[in-house]
């Protein structure tokens, strides 16, 4: 049986109430009649033998590449990069896609006789990755034949040895990436696209870039001119990206691509209920929200996170396709959207969220108010592709509990952010004018970021300018049972109830207003007409 | 009459520069146009006798309405009018020079009113001054007299004694000589002078002997803990010089209290008076006896006061609620007087000079011609401070309460206890090891058990004054006011008839009395948080030029035990982590202990430990260490303080007692780090240290060693630190900070008024029970494990990094 493809639920009064994430735990809120839902398709079915599938795309690219076995030979060097702890969302269960993509990879190496290879994990400005991470992305094998010979690295955006400049391109960006990388015969790079911004030329042009050539396309007017960033033909974010790329390859760097996508089959049983549409709860699936909602509502703050942060995803690969970069990302890219894309008819006048514990950021760690403001106005607000889901001057109403509460070795500057950039203003623009470029070369944050595990010094303003779209096209944001100090300094409004929230969103869009709910998880992305 | 009496006349004051005699100078010069006024000044450390006229006297706000009324002229009119001369009554002959002693003999009137008014004076000083002053005045005006040399012929003393050296017996106090009154003992002063001589050097004796020096010694410690040699032997010193006061104290107190004076103030005084009559029975002589003299009714300016006195501390502790019960008599007399009466009645008597050897007396009281009850008065003031509020920290009005006048004895017994409670309770509290807002608690324990320790005290030195049933007679003063014209009448008016107390304790008094007190006044709650802000900003001033940190508990909580437990785990399967986990808290107590009596001596003690330890492998491990401990045991607003330091130039230090390793990768945010350093043979450490390690006193030194080589300045820097062992460097410069103080600093702090500083961990960070590694070996291979098991744990030889001995 093929699976269910995603719909728009029109709320009327026999309709159960919704599910909403809320952080480490849930909220069910009975929505107005009239709402509308949106339920993302069901999870694709995975590829039964992905090894087989992983050498079938080898052999067979996309675009005018070689067969990667053609490619290698002994004597050259070789760097496979791949796709940070950031990706997928939660992490999945052992083997990791990478595992699976790189011991192929390194089987025909070895076949072909080639012996110079590393491992870079494509970092960008993100934090380094521990030995556990490395261990479960990779496999104890592949980590335990590189990493103590040091064969396995991670790309350091700050080493002043570690990093070329290519030129710049056409439009004046500055090109500069991963040495070891751009040094290399050729560059393998594996990647998981979980949403559809990932992957294509963002992989080397970002993955393994520095500040200098990061903060070309990372900034509010790039951010603003992307409608959205999810939407690769309208976003300033991938045309950036994309002759950056082509740069790169004009420079005379090879990249084989490899991209994998994943369904949305995001949780294991006991938390199956999350999957399923309301009205088709089984039993054991009621009892099974109860029960963890309970123990969620009873342990403290940091048990639950843990849980949560625990959780290993049984998502699987739904495709695979390698060869020439943008070939390969275009058939990756079709992958994404029919597994995510639902027709949404018209705009709307509030758009409501549920907020999960994870972002792309805060994997093993503590999801900070800044990431919770990214993941809603970043993240899901540009879950759409034409238009955004709500209008213009509308509301966006998000629950999340946006405790003020950041982890110390991972969010260093995130900390200082905070307390210091938006305790002034919330202005993006503002904020990238008087403060970003502190930040960006403070010493302190740099040698954070190149010898513990922290996430560069900037990385909170990209946090904030992903944002700028939303807070650019919104009236209003509402988060519902946050933090309240937390949220307003953010520059939200908190409610302590849904009910509390509607009224409040009425002040701004009038009386009667439509509203939208974009239900996650899974993963859903709205097709606006 | 009394201006043309007084006319082109010296008229020379002691006390010039307290309360009675600003008032009197003042009106001398306003009120009196052609005399001359002669105070008679000690000179200070700092300041000549001159200088403390112009500081002391003429900037007083008392010269305000004189200064407009002068204008322009203002200056040159005290030139002309004001002639001081340097002396002192607590020596004989008053310590003046030959000019000086010319100037005062040109002198018509003197007017002493020089005194010690403590009412908890040391019997010694009170002696000195009270007892023997008037008699030292009046022997070189006689002397000069004598001499002849410019005198300007017979010599008039206006002694100011007060109305309380008739004790407290009830009934009627006449104005005539004690020895003439039924109020009178016989005692010897001249044996009162030898025996108060002899109990101050008693005291210092005994102060000296071992025991008591041991116990001062201690005292010391508990107060400041390990906070080296000097601070301690100053604070010991310090408390020897206190102890011995108390002791002069209670002498005085029981000494008088034994005659039937409330104090040794009135005793010292009743003694002088005395003095003063046995040994110039021929002088010219008023005496003047006032009774509480307390703010202006209308010269020079309604409510004028100068100083705290006796009746305005109980009254703002009263007003702020802290007072919760006073003794007194409801319906019992409150003897006040405005000092613009007793000073008018001073100048009349300078006017008006009585036969040599026929002593006057005058009586400067309300309370036979005009009452005012005690009770009267506590309702004007209930009823004042509910219309006028004073406000708490939070901005909150606070309520006054209402007193039910029990007995002395029960309030006394009240406070002793609760002050023995609280004492109790901070004893308690600064012994555990609790820091941060746990400790500001101490801090606000010592701040109540201050606060009952002084109401006690007004309740001890003042309960008398409002039981005295003693009624003092103003038949002289009264008639001395009959014998003024007219034109005196209005101008040196002193009839204590003229007060309506109604109106000069609610529309003049109090007002005055808070307006003095810095006592907030208006609501809101800003003022604290605006004075952190303020604090904060002159610590972020451009001008600093150093910030030195200390680093355990002040940019991180964790300490060199967290840190050597986790290197020494690092390399352990879990079981072994534990038990060494155990291990260490088992000798927790004692290492706490030795740490507590000496830090050096606890480094050098715990650092062995390190001994037989693989040095590149710690030295590599401890970077890891950083993240998984030190940067989750930070304080983000600590780091970040560092960092504001640095954008605006300060210099940065980092002086710690942790090993070199452990803080390498702090080094981006210092100019320089003094850390410990251990001892290295063959790639492995020895556990002894390279030099000692830097604490206590050694902190301070270093501190000054470095800001001379960089040519930076002390008292423009700041330093960081978070307990009493840190106290010489605290003290080293310009700008100390106590961040999350332990007990004893924090109650320091407070007393200083050093800015004190929060930092905690990231909100809602992770919190590692164990200060252990995280295993290397959860998945591992048993070949991996056995390789590096057990680098540094214990008693690790150097052959445990190649095979492990033990399988």
């Amino acid at each position: 049986m093929s699976p269910r493809p995603g719909f728009v639920l029109d709320v009327d009064r026999s309709t159960p109430p919704t599910l909403f994430w809320h952080g480490e735990g849930f909220r069910l809120e009975k929505l107005p009649e009239g709402s509308r839902v949106v339920y993302p398709p069901e999870p694709h079915t995975a590829i039964p033998d992905p090894r087989h599938a992983i050498r079938q795309a080898l052999h067979h690219p996309l675009g005018d590449a070689l067969p990667l076995p053609e490619q290698l030979r002994p004597g050259m060097r070789l760097t496979i990069a791949f796709d940070d702890v950031s990706l997928p969302l939660p992490p999945m269960r052992r083997p990791d896609v990478r595992q699976l993509v790189i011991e192929e990879v390194l089987e025909m190496a070895a076949t072909a006789g080639v012996d110079d290879v590393v491992l870079v994990a494509a970092l960008a400005l993100h934090r380094r990755m521990t030995d556990d991470e490395l261990r479960h992305a990779l496999g104890e094998r592949v980590f335990d034949a590189f990493a103590p010979h040091g064969l396995l690295l991670q790309h350091d955006a700050e080493d002043p040895t570690g990093v070329v400049h290519l030129g710049v391109t056409d439009t004046g960006e500055d090109v500069e990436i991963n040495k070891r990388a751009a040094e290399s015969d050729l560059v393998v790079y594996v990647n998981i696209n979980l949403v559809a911004m990932d992957g294509g030329h963002k992989s080397v042009a970002t993955g393994l870039a520095s500040y200098r050539s990061i903060r070309h396309h990372h900034n509010v007017a790039t951010m603003r001119a992307s409608r959205s960033f999810m939407d690769q033909h309208h976003s300033e974010l991938h045309s950036s990206n994309w002759r950056m790329g082509r740069h790169i390859a004009k420079s005379g760097v090879k990249i084989f691509q490899i991209e994998t996508t994943l369904n949305t089959d995001t949780f294991p049983n006991q938390f199956r209920f999350l999957q399923r549409r309301e009205w088709e709860w089984s039993l054991k699936d009621r009892a099974s929200y109860a029960a963890v909602s309970r123990a969620t509502a009873a342990a403290p703050e940091r048990m639950t996170r843990s849980i949560f942060h625990s959780i290993r995803s049984p998502h699987a690969m739904s495709s695979v396709q390698a060869g020439e970069v943008e070939a390969v990302h275009a058939a990756t890219t079709r992958n994404v959207y029919a597994q995510q894309l639902v027709e949404v008819d018209g705009q709307t006048d509030i758009l409501t969220l549920g907020l999960p514990y994870i972002c792309p950021y805060n994997v093993d760690s503590i999801m900070n108010p800044i990431l919770v403001a990214c993941l809603g106005l970043g993240y899901f607000f540009n879950m759409y592709r034409g238009k955004p889901l709500v209008r213009e001057g509308g509301v966006l109403i998000m629950s999340h509990p946006t405790p003020w509460s950041f982890h110390p070795v991972h969010h260093p500057s995130y900390v200082d952010f905070f307390e210091e950039v938006l305790a002034e203003t919330t202005d993006p623009v503002e904020i990238e004018a008087r403060f970003e470029k502190s930040y960006a070369t403070d010493p302190w944050y740099v040698h954070l970021y190149r010898t513990s595990y922290a996430y560069h010094g900037v990385h909170p303003f990209y946090m904030w300018y992903w944002c700028a779209h939303a807070l650019e096209h919104l009236g209003s944001v509402i988060v519902v049972g946050g933090n309240r100090s937390a949220v307003r300094r953010l520059g939200f409004k908190p409610a302590s109830t849904m009910a509390d929230a509607l009224e409040m969103a009425e002040d701004v869009v009038g009386p009667s207003p439509t509203l939208t709910h974009l239900h996650s998880p899974p993963l859903a992305m709205a097709d606006v007409r | 009459m009394i201006v043309e009496s007084l006319a082109g006349k010296r008229v020379a004051v002691t006390g010039a520069t307290g309360f009675l005699g600003t008032a009197l100078v003042e009106r001398l010069l306003r009120c009196v146009p052609d005399c001359t006024v002669v105070p008679v000044i000690r000179p200070s450390r700092r300041a000549s006798a001159e200088q403390r006229a112009r500081r002391e006297i003429v900037r007083n706000d008392c010269f305000d309405r004189l200064r407009s009324e002068w204008g322009d002229r203002f200056d040159g009119q005290i030139d002309r009018r004001l002639d001081v001369i340097a002396g002192d009554v607590g020596v004989d002959g008053l310590a003046l020079d030959a000019a000086g002693r010319a100037a005062l003999a040109a002198c018509d009137v003197v007017v002493h009113s020089a005194a010690t008014v403590s009412f908890d004076a040391a019997l010694d000083a009170a002696v000195e001054v009270n007892l023997l002053g008037p008699s030292r005045v009046a022997s070189v005006l006689e002397e000069t007299a004598t001499e002849g040399a410019g005198s300007a012929g017979d010599p008039y003393l206006v002694s100011v004694s007060t109305a309380y050296v008739a004790g407290r017996r009830p009934g009627e106090a006449p104005e005539r000589p004690l020895a003439d009154t039924p109020f009178s003992i016989e005692v010897d002063w001249r044996a009162e002078v030898g025996a108060a001589r002899r109990v101050r050097a008693d005291a210092d004796a005994a102060s000296r002997s071992p025991e008591q020096l041991a116990k001062f010694m201690r005292a010391a410690r508990r107060d400041l803990g390990a906070a080296g040699t000097h601070l301690l032997s100053e604070r010991s010193e310090k408390m020897r010089e206190e102890w011995v006061r108390n002791r002069l104290v209670e002498a005085g107190r029981a000494r008088a209290q034994s005659l039937g004076w409330p104090d040794a103030y009135a005793y010292t005084k009743a003694l002088g008076e005395r003095a003063l009559l046995d040994q110039h029975p021929d002088l010219a002589l008023t005496i003047v006896r006032p009774s509480i003299i307390e703010s202006a009714l209308a010269e020079p300016a309604p409510g004028w006061i100068r100083g705290f006195r006796m009746a305005e501390p109980i009254i703002i502790s009263y007003a702020r609620g802290l007072l919760r019960e006073f003794p007194g008599l409801p319906e019992g007399v409150i003897d006040v007087i405005p000092v613009d009466l007793v000073v008018a009645a001073v100048i009349a008597a300078a006017a008006d000079r009585p036969q040599p050897g026929d002593p006057r007396i005058l009586q400067v009281a309300s309370g036979m011609r005009n009452p005012l009850s005690y009770g009267r008065l506590v309702d004007l003031a209930q009823e004042w401070f509910s219309a006028n509020p004073l406000y708490d920290e939070k901005g909150q009005p606070i309520v006054v309460p209402e007193w039910s006048f029990p007995g002395r004895g029960r309030v006394t017994r009240q406070l002793q206890r609760s002050e023995r409670a609280l004492a109790l309770v901070e004893r308690v509290l600064t012994t555990l090891p609790v820091r941060g807002r746990q400790a500001q608690l101490s801090g606000t324990v010592e701040q109540k058990r201050s606060l009952a320790e002084r109401a006690l005290s007004y309740v001890t030195l003042y309960g008398a004054y409002t039981e005295t049933e003693a009624r003092f007679a103003v038949g002289e003063l009264i008639a001395a006011y009959g014998r003024l014209d007219e034109r005196d009448k209005a101008a040196f008016c002193f009839d204590p008839a003229v007060v309506d107390w109604d109106h000069y304790v609610t529309a003049i008094h109090l007002p005055s009395v808070v307006a003095h007190a810095r006592v907030r006044t208006t609501p809101g709650g800003r003022s604290v948080a605006s004075r952190a802000e303020r604090a904060k900003r002159a610590l972020l001033s451009p001008s600093r030029q150093l910030a030195a940190f200390d680093l355990e508990n002040t940019l991180i909580a964790a300490n060199v035990v967290d840190s050597y437990a986790w290197l020494a785990t690092r390399r352990l399967p879990r079981d072994d982590q534990v038990r060494l986990a155990l291990r260490m808290f088992r000798q927790a107590p004692g290492l706490l202990a030795l740490d507590k009596r000496d830090r050096g001596d606890f480094l050098r003690h715990f650092y062995r430990r390190y001994d037989g330890a693989p040095a590149e492998l710690v030295r590599a491990d401890a970077w890891e260490m950083y993240a998984q401990l030190l940067a989750l045991k930070s304080f983000p607003a600590g780091l970040r303080r560092v960092r504001e330091h640095r954008a605006l130039g300060h210099r940065t230090i980092l002086i710690t007692g942790a090993l070199d390793f452990v803080v390498a990768p702090l080094r981006p945010l210092f100019d320089e780090i003094v850390s410990a350093r251990l001892e290295e043979r063959d790639g492995y450490f020895t556990g002894g240290l390279v030099d000692s390690p830097p604490t206590g006193e050694a902190r301070a030194l270093l501190l000054a060693s470095y800001a001379q080589a960089e040519g930076l300045d002390l008292t423009e820097s700041i330093a960081y630190a978070d307990s009493a062992s840190d106290l010489p460097l605290l003290e080293a410069v310009g700008f100390p900070v106590a961040v999350n103080p332990e007990a004893k600093l924090a109650t320091i702090a407070r007393k200083r008024g050093w800015h004190v500083e929060i930092w905690q961990k990231a909100p809602g960070g992770p919190r590692p029970l164990l200060p252990t590694a995280q295993t290397l070996f959860g998945r591992r291979s048993a070949e991996t494990r056995v390789a590096a098991r057990s680098a540094i744990t214990g008693n690790a030889a150097h052959d445990s990094t190649g095979t492990d001995p033990s399988r």
